[in-house]
């Protein structure tokens, strides 16, 4: 009897083995189903249809990104474009299910931070046979491993120092130029802290993302130049740390956790209660409807040398895709095309990364700020992302020790030598 | 011969009829419980990315590490001050779960005004979800701004920075776990109370017993199986703390909060360590048995079968 029910067991056991190797088999694309008339050839000829996953469209943008590609399949008629636009909280948990899976879009869109993890993976195509001299070298430069671009960068971001002209004007201070330094930054913030009990002068957090940005403001940086070793821990980062951490706890111009009480730092400034804000040119249509006092922006302060930041998302090739060719042909119009660029302004969006000066003019028109040319200017000054494989790793540890020194628990020498020790500890540098 | 075959059918037979029936649910667990559970120890032995395809031939040569993730995680400081937090998630959680689930049930057994508002009330948290009921809290405890501080400061008691503060974000961790977990664990301990035989209750009266030494020597005593289960599920449960970290303080403020299975999360999907989260979750699976067991053995000390 025992017998019996251990051979039925074993039965269920073996089918169910059967089906689950079955279900495994069909989703390997084995080199059968490839077909070479579809993969080697002539893009223009043959009808084609690829898929296209993006999360930056989720949210507000989708027709946009629909009327995009529309406008590109009237130019290439031959090429489908299927979009999925997938919220940023899924989408990566997402695609990394159906890299492993097999089953990944052909094309899709990549955040900086992930990047450089997937290219070093082998999980994307190097971006080869396109035309990519509309777009903008920096921005390009973002999305490069070992001299080979594995990315085209879709859209831009960077940030500018936003300022309450009202509270300037209480304060009798000259507004900000785009020659201001950290030292003036710092005279005009504790001339605004001294307004009143609750009105702050500055709001720079100590988080990863400023931190990397002022020490290349310091003239340092989070690795060496071929990225072999972290310099996290060196002197001109010490002192950008330091001059952060200070603003918090000795100065006070910048409110405290505390003192923040848990509201948004944008909230802060719309409250009219904060003077200066170093912050992304994706605030002004809120800033616009928020503010209910004057306020322009500037190019952002620096020490030794300006830096502000540099945001982009690429869009990238699936290394496994099969129309790799119409995929790239899509992705480099999406990218780089005055077409699809002017839409993008149109609806607001945000920034195209081409160097087309007469289509990025459009964006000056729109008010508030006047000053809108700070943001083309800060151009000039742009810090890419210290990109690494185990980029999320890196910035979580760093920032870590940052929120320790923020808070008054550790020094910050002491924070950054840790990071440092944690760095060198868990990640192997290439 | 009519009799013979209305009998239940016990044993081996039993399990052949059943098969078929078992069958379905019995692939499902197989599919998304077993089999991963088994992939996982392997992938644990690997320098898996979790972008690789891992069916491809030769994977595991190429990716075998042997026992270096389990080394490595078991070497560095960061688990063991991750376990640190988790024990102390638990140390605060259990006690003060429990007192709470116990007044639920006390509450609840009563027959009293408002009762019936208390029934359907009590419930309510448990039945939210928890990113919804994170999201809440999170603003309810904001230090200026919080209802919580507010609240306290009518009275004269001014708040700490709970979840901004390093000594008090897992205080108020726990705080938020309690209030979402004592239902559940209140109508658990409900089914033992009433459970009770009510002439225990009649006899201690007669002998003059009061409440409180009615609670202590009846009522107790003789809900300790479904304190004890309380006590399994509770426990298996504070190992496995996720959602309402992540949603409210994401392992902050200074990895105050960071605990086992944040860490694999972490590691998993946001790191590419596949390979290291799996060891890490088999370390977690071996602790959460051991504590199981422990307080399988512990139980015949004071768990009371006799009704």
């Amino acid at each position: 009897m025992k017998k019996r029910a251990l051979a039925i067991l074993a039965a269920c056991l073996s089918l169910l083995m059967v089906l689950s190797a079955c279900g495994g088999g069909g989703t390997d694309p084995t080199p059968a189903n490839t077909d070479p008339a579809t993969s080697g050839g002539d893009v223009a000829s043959e009808p084609v249809t690829i898929t296209y996953c993006n999360f930056n469209a989720s949210g507000g943008n989708e027709e946009t990104l629909q009327r995009m590609y529309e406008a590109f399949h009237e130019e290439y008629p031959n090429i489908t474009v299927e979009i999925e636009t997938i919220a940023m909280d899924d989408y990566f948990t997402q695609l990394q299910t159906r890299i492993v899976g097999g089953t990944a879009p052909d094309c899709f869109e990549m955040n900086i931070e992930n990047f450089a993890a997937y290219a070093g993976m082998g999980a994307l195509a190097p971006i080869e046979g396109v035309d990519l001299s509309g777009m903008d070298e920096t921005a390009l430069s973002a999305f490069t491993v070992d001299g080979v671009q594995y990315g085209l960068p879709g859209n831009f971001s960077n940030v500018v120092l936003v300022y309450n002209k009202d509270l300037f004007d209480q304060a009798n201070l000259e507004y900000p130029t785009s020659d201001w330094t950290q030292e003036d930054v710092q005279k005009a913030a504790e001339a605004i802290r001294a307004l009143g009990d609750d009105i702050y002068g500055y709001y720079q957090p100590l988080t990863y993302n400023e931190f990397y940005k002022a020490c290349a403001q310091f003239g340092g940086s989070l690795l060496n130049e071929d990225k072999t070793e972290f310099t996290i821990n060196s002197p001109e980062n010490v002192a950008a740390a330091q001059m952060m951490a200070d603003r918090v706890l000795v100065t006070n111009v910048q409110p405290t956790a505390e003192q923040m009480g848990g509201m948004g730092d944008w909230d802060l400034f719309m409250s009219g209660r904060l003077g200066m804000i170093p912050t992304g040119i994706w605030a002004f249509n809120t800033f616009a409807e928020g503010c209910d006092f004057a306020w322009d922006i500037a190019v952002e302060p620096g020490m030794e040398q300006k830096a502000t930041h540099f945001f982009s998302n690429a869009c990238v090739v699936n290394e496994a895709s099969e129309n790799k060719e119409a995929a790239m042909t899509w992705i480099t119009w999406l990218c780089s095309s005055p077409t699809a660029a002017e839409i993008r302004i149109e609806a607001g969006w945000d920034l195209p990364a081409i160097n087309d000066e007469e289509v990025l003019s459009s964006y000056l028109d729109l008010t508030p700020p006047d000053n809108r040319e700070a943001v083309f200017e800060s151009l000039d000054y742009l810090v890419v992302p210290p990109v690494i494989e185990d980029y999320a790793l890196m910035s979580d540890i760093i920032g870590q020790q940052l929120e320790a020194a923020a808070a008054g628990t550790v020094t910050v020498q002491e924070a950054l030598d840790a990071a440092q020790a944690q760095c060198e500890a868990q990640i192997t540098l290439g | 011969m009519r009799k013979k075959k209305q009998k239940p059918i016990r044993g081996q037979d039993g399990l052949l009829t059943a098969s078929p029936f078992l069958l379905p649910s019995f692939i499902g667990l197989a599919v998304f419980s077993l089999l991963p559970i088994v992939i996982s120890f392997f992938l644990s032995l690997t320098d898996w990315n979790g972008l690789d395809r891992i069916a491809e031939a030769g994977f595991f040569a190429e990716h075998f590490v042997g026992l270096d993730n389990y080394k490595a995680i078991l070497g560095g400081e960061e688990f063991w001050r991750v376990l640190l937090n988790t024990l102390v998630y638990i140390v605060l959680y259990i006690p003060l779960m429990l007192v709470c689930s116990l007044a639920v049930a006390y509450l609840l057994s009563r027959e009293r005004r408002g009762v019936t508002a208390f029934r359907i009330i009590y419930y309510i948290p448990v039945l939210t979800s928890w990113v919804a009921a994170s999201m809440i809290w999170k603003s309810m405890l904001s230090p200026q701004y919080g209802a919580v501080n507010n609240i306290l400061a009518i009275f004269g008691i001014t708040g700490p920075g709970w979840l901004l503060d390093e000594n008090w974000a897992m205080p108020a961790i726990v705080l938020v776990s309690v209030w979402k977990d004592m239902g559940f664990f209140g109508l658990i301990l409900l089914s033992g109370m009433v459970g009770i035989n009510k002439s225990y209750y009649e006899a201690a009266s007669l002998d003059g017993a009061g409440a409180w030494q009615r609670f202590w020597k009846i009522t107790l005593p003789l809900m300790t199986p479904a304190i004890f289960y309380v006590l399994i599920v509770s426990l298996i449960n504070a190992f496995q703390l996720f959602p309402q970290i992540m949603i409210m303080t994401d392992g902050g403020p200074n990895g105050a909060t960071q605990v086992m299975v944040e860490r694999i999360y972490k590691y998993g999907f946001r790191y590419y360590r596949m390979g290291y989260a799996a060891a890490f979750s088999w370390l977690l699976f071996i602790i959460i048995m051991l504590c199981t067991w422990l307080q399988m053995k512990g139980q015949k000390k004071w768990v009371n079968y006799d009704t």
